[in-house]
């Protein structure tokens, strides 16, 4: 399941509901990406998609996953809109029957996602000075890594 | 009534963010080169590499004809969440 939320999401939350009554899973990894300060130097990020579109992209990669990883189930939670430093971006959270599957999905999910999912970021500075973010090369690098398995 | 959408930078270089298309230009290309046509720092931005268009929200290369009902979007580089 793909959500784009404007609103604060609770982790420990969404990971409870997640394993809930499950038979057959012998291992759920999760990952959860904070945004960052900085040093001081982003006061706010923003984070535009286009709804519908971004959904569906990210859900053929889900498929992918489930189908590479042999997974039970998936959950992806992304932010939208305005995010303070400190709050959660991003969650994911991968069930398999067997631990490796689920963390390796977990990883490949979220490689895909910090380079290629239809996201436009901006960064605004405690100067008001907002910039558009890109991918960096070690982004692109991580993404890669999936590509010959 | 058709619309386009920009997002990312291409908003904020153009100054609007969603635009109905009356009058329907017959195809993308016609969609664009008015666009282009119209503002030059969007020319400029849609000619960067990254851009690609989204029509009904399916990706697109080359060019496609448009009708009452098409969504064209113009989508930068995506940065990744």
């Amino acid at each position: 399941m793909i959500t784009l939320t404007p609103d604060p999401f609770d982790p420990g939350a969404l990971l409870s509901a997640f394993a809930a009554g499950r038979a057959e899973t012998g291992a759920i990894a999760t990952f959860t990406g904070l945004a960052r300060a900085e040093q001081g130097q982003t006061t706010t990020l923003e984070l535009e998609a286009y709804p519908g579109f971004t959904e569906a992209q990210i859900g053929i990669m889900a498929e992918d996953a489930r189908d590479r990883f042999g997974l039970d189930d998936v959950q992806i939670v992304h932010r939208v809109g305005q995010i303070t430093p400190g709050e959660a971006i991003v969650f994911v959270a991968t069930a398999a029957a067997h631990r490796r599957s689920a963390f390796e999905a977990c990883d490949f999910l979220m490689d895909y996602l910090k380079s290629r999912a239809p996201f436009w970021k901006k960064e605004t500075g405690p100067d008001g000075t907002a910039r558009w973010i890109e991918p960096r090369p070690q982004d692109h690098a991580d993404i890669t890594r999936w590509e010959t398995k | 009534m058709a619309k386009v959408l920009l997002f990312g930078r291409l908003s904020d270089i153009a100054g609007w963010r969603e635009r109905a298309l009356d009058p329907l230009p017959a195809t993308l290309s016609a969609l664009r080169a008015a666009l282009c046509a119209e503002d030059a720092g969007l020319a400029q931005a849609l000619a960067a590499p990254g851009v690609q268009v989204a029509l009904d929200q399916v990706l697109v290369r080359g060019d496609a004809p448009l009708t009452s009902r098409s969504e064209v979007a113009f989508l930068p580089a995506m940065s990744g969440g």
